[in-house]
């Protein structure tokens, strides 16, 4: 099989490339210059590597989840710890990349959008470590979800700005801050927070996580003197699937499956599991996966987890699902809350609720391949900010 | 052949002034009220009349036009009521032209897209965010329909990029005239003359400017420069604040009138 990783034009396959305002074109080729030219720099990939390791806490563990395990048909079950991260999550791979490439390009202000509030946090994180000016962009329905993070936020230094357009909700807050760098692009970096909008978005934010799997890879090789048999993370844009897979789409025998948001299931409408339950259209930049209706306007997408709600995703693995190197499942609500549950229970671990994702699919695909199987999971992110949801969904008084 | 849109930029070269552009999203303020105030510009004057599609994501719109969207959508509007919006406007003997997101085009089916522009007597598209590089169906389809492939250019648009994509356009060149979304302004950049001066040495097609302008006065200043000047958010926002629909009609009117002074005055 020839994989390709996306052409000039930023294709992968018929998906990706560029679908902006011409006012953008003149930031989006100075960024692809400015990542082409990191991508060999010594001098860049070093001061990354130096804050990965003295920063971020850089190569994270993996955890063998051998209680959780009996859950899953016996399967060997390998966390890797995204969760241990400075700021919580895989996030950070990205936003310190791209803070430094800003740096580069003599930018001094940087906007983010962001849903849960991850990537918001990460890059008013990124912003306060390298002197810059942050705006995060956010919707006011998950301001209000999501109001720890909104001042974790607002104490690293960074602007909120909630957004009121729309559904209120992530995919707005994409929609305010593209014009504002539409409106700012002279002086302003948009510091995208997943694999998805316009070239080179994509193939960049994948760069910046691919070392999730790189690591991923070796550790697990040295630990079972194998490759695993297949590698699970969640799918909302597609970040963190795509930084953990990545470094096993030339090994044919591994199983690379996203898990998707399946809401309170595809068949109710009210979910965001784009590729299982989408079609392909442009949202946000780029060709993929979207949730539209027969007009072709955006429908809605809905999840208990905020960062997983939303009704795109990366090109790249529209592009693998449909060259049927990757697989993708929905994961409901439901689902997703007892594989939380149950690993905070077995292992001591509470996830962030995208990751409860990909573990309740661990819970099926465990039982499928059995005892005999290796799955390596991408614990992306840890769940302190979800105590609220899951205290209001488990009804712990607070 | 020419579309209705080639022979205004004919007559308005002919009398030596600048073409008044103005745009109307489908389905507002409703369905009817749009028909009707389709009516009153071309009755008021107007050269051309854009036809929004309204769409979910418009991220080169300021609040004023996503506003109208959110109201379009919420009474229903489709592709069937951009078309039939765009034939009202031919009909009344004014060019017209649809202004879209790409999503809609792609959803509907390109060719099909294009041909139905073409049918109801439209005379070309504007794409604000379709790039040159993903245009290939694109202009395969309006060739085949003999309709104008109009693109968007910016003050950030490179000389050499000008270039390319004015080669592509048809029908006019839209520039944009400031860094930003669509919303009137109460001043129309400095970096719109400019842009209109680096746009013509690349084309001898028509240059419109867009975004920001509200006044006779701004639309006067245009018209010293450039072959046409759009006018968007200001009648949306007569008819977003207007206390009854005929009262908005009656605004967009006497503006209109004024507008179409301005494009006479400024050279």
């Amino acid at each position: 099989m020839t994989i390709q990783t996306s052409d000039v034009l930023g294709h992968f396959g018929q998906y990706g490339g560029r679908f902006v305002p011409e006012a953008l074109i003149g930031a989006l080729d100075e960024l692809e210059a400015a990542h082409n030219a990191a991508k060999t720099d010594p001098v860049f990939q070093a001061e990354l590597a130096e804050l990965h390791r003295t920063y971020t806490g850089r190569p994270s563990i993996i955890t063998e989840a051998k209680r959780f395990s009996e859950h899953a048909g016996g399967a060997r079950i390998l966390l890797k710890r995204e969760d241990l991260n400075h700021t919580g999550s895989h996030k950070i791979n990205n936003v310190l990349g791209q803070a430094l490439l800003t740096k580069k390009m003599g930018k001094k202000r940087i906007i983010a959008e962001t849903g849960a509030g991850q990537h918001g946090v990460a890059a008013a994180t990124a912003a306060a470590l390298m002197g810059l000016e942050c705006v995060v962009y956010m919707g006011e329905e998950d301001t209000r979800r999501q109001a720890l993070n909104v001042a974790r936020m607002k104490l690293l230094g960074a602007e909120v700005v909630p957004v009121t357009s729309g559904s209120r909700t992530l995919k707005d807050a994409i929609n305010e801050a593209m014009r504002d760098w539409v409106t700012n692009v002279a002086t302003t970096h948009y510091m995208l927070g997943t694999v998805a909008g316009p070239h080179p978005f994509p193939t960049m934010v994948r760069d910046f996580h691919k070392t999730i799997g790189e690591e991923a890879r070796e550790q697990v090789l040295a630990l079972t003197g194998k490759l695993p048999d297949a590698v699970l993370a969640c799918v909302g844009g597609g970040s963190n699937a795509i930084g953990i897979f990545h470094a096993f789409i030339p090994d044919a025998g591994v199983r690379l499956i996203g898990l998707e948001a399946g809401g309170d299931g595809i068949e109710t409408g009210r979910h965001s599991a784009t590729i299982s339950g989408g079609s392909p259209g442009v949202l946000h930049g780029a060709r993929s996966y979207i949730m539209q209706n027969s007009d072709g306007q955006t429908v809605e997408s809905h999840s208990i987890s905020a960062g997983l709600d939303y009704p795109s995703v990366g090109p790249e693995h529209a592009y693998l699902h449909d060259i049927g190197r990757t697989e993708y499942r929905a994961v409901n609500d439901d689902a997703a809350m007892a594989a939380f549950s149950l690993l905070c229970r077995t292992e001591g671990i509470i996830p962030a609720i995208e990751t409860a994702h990909a573990l309740a699919g661990a819970l099926v695909i465990g039982n499928e391949l059995g005892p005999d199987a290796t799955l390596l999971i991408n614990l992306s992110g840890r769940g302190d900010k979800d105590v609220q949801t899951a205290a209001d969904y488990f009804g712990i008084p607070l | 052949m020419s579309t209705a849109l080639d022979v205004v930029f004919e007559k308005v070269r002919a009398e030596n002034r600048a073409a008044l552009i103005a745009y109307i999203p489908a389905g507002f303020p409703s369905k009817l009220g749009c028909e009707k105030a389709i009516k009153a510009l071309a009755e008021a004057g107007v050269d051309a009349i854009e036809i929004g599609y309204p769409y979910s994501d418009p991220i080169m719109d300021g609040p004023t036009i996503q506003e109208a969207a959110e109201i379009s959508l919420k009474g229903g509007t489709n592709a069937a009521d951009v078309f039939s919006a765009l034939k009202v406007a031919s009909d009344m003997g004014v060019a017209s032209v649809v202004m879209t997101y790409w999503n809609p085009i792609e959803k509907y089916g390109v060719n099909e897209f294009a041909q139905s522009i073409a049918d109801n007597g439209g005379s070309g598209v504007i794409t604000p965010d379709l790039t040159i590089e993903e245009s290939g169906r694109w202009l395969d389809a309006v060739g085949k329909s003999g309709i104008n492939p109009i693109y968007v250019v910016a003050p950030s648009t490179s000389d050499a990029r000008l270039t390319q994509v004015t080669s592509k356009t048809g029908g006019f060149v839209y520039a944009a005239s400031v860094m930003g979304v669509t919303g009137a302004r109460t001043n129309v950049s400095v970096d719109a003359s400019a842009l209109v001066a680096r746009v013509k040495k690349t084309t001898a097609l028509p240059v419109s400017v867009g975004l920001g302008v509200s006044t006779r006065e701004q639309a006067k200043q245009v018209a010293a420069y450039a072959d046409g000047v759009i006018v968007g958010s200001a009648f949306i926002k007569l008819l977003l604040n207007a206390k009854s629909e005929q009262e908005g009609l009656d605004a967009i009117s006497a503006l209109a009138k004024e507008l179409a002074l301005g494009v006479r005055e400024g050279r």
